[in-house]
């Protein structure tokens, strides 16, 4: 079936997982559903302890069985040692036919590659997979479908109870023996727990998983101990360096610093840049450049950042402390400044769902007026993939991409035209993960385009003259005129994957990839 | 008939190593004025001939937006510049630039060669233009003779590495070591009427230092600089950029000379300056300026 | 043209393309060989800027191989042709714009 982005979605993947075809942004807006609660085993006894000795011992406690799922959070990013260190010995243990059930997945994890090849993982549910991981679901390992979802997604799952977590794993890089954790005063330490906090409400049983045991109360707790089953020590969570980096130096390749004048130039000539506007930005090196330009126009305006929020680094931390932003409303941290920033008045750490759940009475996400994304590929009709590779392998992970993306009154998405012989901008993007009605600039380094549906921004941006205004098509012809026309990826028959809307309906589906061939002569 | 583009705008000329596919493919997005792709020093003796199949290429297959292409051949001292100039001409090149200029005879070498490699591959007669670049003192010496020894020379140009090494000192940064090139220079190639440019600044952390040194060389009177990265760009574009007021000014005097002129009157005033006919050309060439950076907006 | 010796041209740089020529037994034919990064996309595309290089530069007989790490098609023409010249050991007196273009 033919959904709104024009995505055939075959039929027997509706009947496989129950889903619709996507159907537009707005299609369950004033819906309603009840929640699904988790098991609570009550603790009434002041004699009870919650410490476990080993994972061996959470699992075991926690009823691990065939077929279970397990959640996980990505705050230690391509330093965690959580996911690993439980699969493992669930592997131990000879447990089958796992899902899990992660905000996201990437280069650190490579080592579950082998549990997928023997049926220890049979499902996955993930913003996305980076590194191997990607691979083996795109190459058909994987004995279930995978299932991207962006962040805010995930929270809509697991909440509606299309996704049950049987047992939740957190990190955390201070946690007391009652089980009050937090994202900071460890040594492991990654700032925030956004992601968590859903797992902590949600999930049947929730296991902490700490370096750094601290005197009780861990207080005031990013996730409370009354979500919380069991605390287990272990020797190492995460590996810091790799956890929060240091702060990106700026960046002086011109290419980037005018990307970033032109997306500066964009935010402050439409009509939303006024006292109090809301922002978020990614942390490429365009994206941080642009908030750095966009703080110097702001102080000789005399303009004030309401609130940012998403992921966060030194240049929002920067923006904060010039007393140019009213709050940071955090959610993920890339880097030391970062972390250490999250400790101020003004720096506020907020749940995933806060952030960017599609299914509550309101995120956000919902107040922004503009966000700066990065993407994969844009089509001519603003569709993004920012998930599957242009060799058609799942590399990338949604993130909040599309929440912030349909929230926002003015979504822009910055990338280099053409990268290596890639043509960022092309016909028909490889898969769609964010659907072009949430896309209103392109912001390229041989110009700039809007999308014909927001005539107001392309009228503004016209009369203030300050960017080269090109079509889509025109910046798609010019890539291709320098990358040559690409040709489709082959891919083989087999649904390895679905992208799943913010509202859980089918956005698009990811193929088994297979060896390129070349055309007959 | 002389060419058209021998008196191009050339404020940046951006040097680029012909042996880098990922510099060459789209510079002109940087928006230099000239891109000088380069055989010479950026090769690497054993990729000579491999840099030709690229530059060859890069000329014919990459629309390079009306950026002028300069080509940088090996020296005449090399057993590489004759196939270096068939190569470039036969691509389509702009000019061609020659190392290590050192009397009108190097550029007579060169004219004839390039005379041949049009006729060769087709191309009319005179489309390639010269420029030759001064590494030696023997070369500064010799500035007036290479000025005028080409119709198709359309400039000169300082390479100050080799020529502080010349003159046995070094560059300091402070500009004292170039002075006299500098000012020989210029000089030189006003009196021959062709353009003069200016080396390079490698200090890329050094973006202060490069703006001092941009200011000293236009007020020198200096045509551009060569750059090294497009960082460099913005600023030389900024500091060759008239301002508003002389914009105005120069614009007074065009018109009121051509009205004056008209009914006899010699001498004037404009916004109380003395004016005469000597202030026309200067007048002229910054309206021109202004319109090729893209802030006039007159009707001259 | 015939290749004489084993040659080999470009880098494996981003945007680049390495390329190996080796002599083929006259008569073998062309044996051709393709990694690429962008091979989803463009490996017909290569495959036809390769074969057409070698139609115009009269090559029958060789083994050739590329390492290609996104060039553009006029970087692929290059090294290839910087590969074949090399492993003909021809320097001067280059047919630009003729059997090269």
């Amino acid at each position: 079936m033919l959904n709104k982005v024009g995505r055939e979605i075959p039929e027997e993947i509706l009947k496989q997982t129950g889903k619709e075809v996507f159907q537009g942004n707005y299609y369950k807006d004033n819906t309603e559903f009840k929640k699904q609660g988790p098991i609570t085993k009550v603790v009434m006894n002041h004699d009870t302890s919650k410490m476990v000795s080993s994972i061996h011992e959470a699992l075991v406690k926690c009823g691990a069985h065939d077929g279970m799922t397990l959640g996980f959070h990505h705050h230690f990013r391509d330093g965690d040692l959580v996911v690993n260190m439980v699969m493992q010995e669930v592997h131990n243990m000879g447990i089958k036919d796992v899902t899990i059930c992660a905000s996201s997945l990437g280069k650190a994890h490579d080592a579950l590659v082998p549990m997928i090849e023997d049926g220890t993982i049979t499902n996955i549910q993930s913003s996305g997979v980076r590194g191997k991981i990607g691979e083996a679901i795109s190459q058909g390992k994987l004995k279930g479908l995978a299932i991207m979802r962006s962040h805010g997604g995930r929270i809509r799952a697991i909440q509606t109870g299309e996704t049950v977590i049987d047992i939740s794993f957190i990190g955390a890089p201070t946690c007391d023996d009652y089980g009050n954790c937090k994202g900071v005063g460890g040594k492991s330490d990654c700032g925030v727990l956004s992601y968590s906090f859903v797992d902590g409400n949600h999930a049947n049983k929730v296991v902490a998983v700490t370096d750094c045991l601290v005197p009780f109360p861990n207080y005031p707790a990013d996730i409370n101990m009354t979500k919380v089953d069991y605390v287990c020590v272990v020797d190492q969570i995460g590996v810091p360096e790799k956890i929060a980096t240091g702060a990106a130096k700026p960046t002086t390749d011109v290419r980037k610093l005018m990307m970033a004048d032109y997306c500066t130039q964009v935010v402050v000539n439409t009509p939303y840049f006024k006292d109090g506007f809301a922002y978020q930005t990614g942390v490429g090196g365009a994206s941080i450049a642009s908030a750095a330009s966009l703080g110097k126009i702001m102080k000789e305006r005399g303009i004030k950042m309401g609130f940012a929020v998403g992921g966060m680094s030194k240049g929002m931390c920067d923006l904060l402390d010039e007393g140019l932003v009213g709050k940071l409303l955090d959610t993920q941290d890339f880097d030391t400044s970062a972390v250490e920033s999250v400790k101020r008045p003004n720096h506020h750490r907020i749940s995933a769902g806060a952030y960017a759940n599609p299914f509550n009475k309101g995120a956000f996400v919902n107040k922004l007026d503009y966000v700066v994304l990065a993407a994969l590929e844009v089509d001519v009709d603003f569709n993004c993939n920012v998930v599957v590779g242009s060799d058609g392998v799942i590399t990338g992970a949604q993130g909040g991409h599309p929440d912030a993306a349909q929230g926002a009154k003015c979504t822009i998405v910055i990338s280099p035209l053409v990268q290596g012989r890639i043509p960022a901008i092309c016909s028909k993007v490889t898969t769609v993960t964010t659907p072009g009605e949430s896309v209103d600039i392109v912001v390229t380094d041989y110009g700039v385009a809007v999308n014909p549906a927001r005539q107001d921004l392309l009228d503004a941006l016209k009369e203030a003259k300050c960017v080269p205004l090109r079509t889509i098509e025109e910046l798609r012809d010019i890539a291709y005129s320098i990358t040559g026309e690409p040709e489709p990826v082959q891919f083989g028959d087999r649904v390895v994957g679905i992208i799943e809307g913010r509202d859980g309906t089918v956005m698009d589906v990811v193929r088994q990839v297979k060896p390129f061939t070349f055309a007959e002569d | 008939m002389s060419n058209p583009n021998k008196k191009r705008l050339r404020r940046t000329m951006m040097f680029l190593n012909c042996q880098k596919p990922g510099l060459i493919k789209d510079p002109y997005i940087y928006k230099p004025d000239s891109i000088m792709l380069d055989l010479e020093d950026a090769v690497a003796e054993k990729e000579k001939d491999a840099a030709r199949y690229s530059l060859f290429h890069a000329l014919r297959e990459i629309d390079y937006r009306g950026v002028e292409r300069v080509v940088r051949i090996n020296g005449l001292d090399s057993p590489y510049w004759r196939e270096d100039i068939r190569c470039a001409v036969a691509g389509g090149c702009d000019s061609i630039r020659i190392p290590k200029t050192e009397s009108a005879q190097d550029v007579h070498v060169v004219e004839e060669a390039v005379i041949a490699a049009e006729k060769e591959f087709g191309r009319e007669e005179g489309s390639v233009l010269i420029m030759a670049a001064l590494e030696s003192a023997r070369g500064i010496m010799k500035a007036l003779d290479i000025c005028e020894a080409s119709d198709r020379l359309f400039g000169i140009a300082l390479s100050g590495g080799d020529y502080t090494k010349d003159l046995q000192t070094h560059i300091t940064g402070t500009g004292i070591e170039l002075m006299g090139a500098r000012q020989n220079m210029v000089i030189a190639a006003r009196a021959a009427g062709v353009q003069c440019f200016d080396t390079v600044y490698t200090d890329l952390d050094d973006m202060d230092g490069f703006r001092k040194d941009v200011e000293a060389i236009h007020l020198m009177g200096f045509d551009g600089k060569s750059i090294i990265n497009p960082r460099q760009i913005e600023i030389v574009h900024d500091i060759y950029t008239p301002k508003q007021k002389d914009i105005i000014f120069a614009e007074k005097v065009v018109k009121e000379i051509d009205d004056k002129k008209a009914k006899g009157i010699g001498v004037f005033t404009v916004d109380g300056k003395m004016i005469d006919i000597a202030f026309y050309d200067g007048a002229k060439r910054t309206i021109e300026l202004a319109k090729a950076s893209g802030v006039y907006e007159g009707d001259l | 043209m015939k290749i004489t010796k084993n040659a080999v041209a470009g880098t494996l740089e981003s945007s680049d393309a390495m390329v190996t020529v080796e002599p083929n037994a006259e008569g073998a034919g062309i044996e051709f060989n393709l990694d690429s990064v962008v091979i989803n996309q463009f490996g017909n595309s290569i495959r036809r800027t390769v074969m057409d290089t070698l139609k115009r530069l009269d090559v029958q007989d060789v083994k050739i191989s590329i390492v290609d790490k996104g060039a553009l098609d006029c970087t692929l023409k290059a090294r290839v042709e910087g590969a074949l010249f090399r492993g003909a050991e021809q320097t001067e007196n280059l047919p630009w714009g003729g059997a090269i273009r």
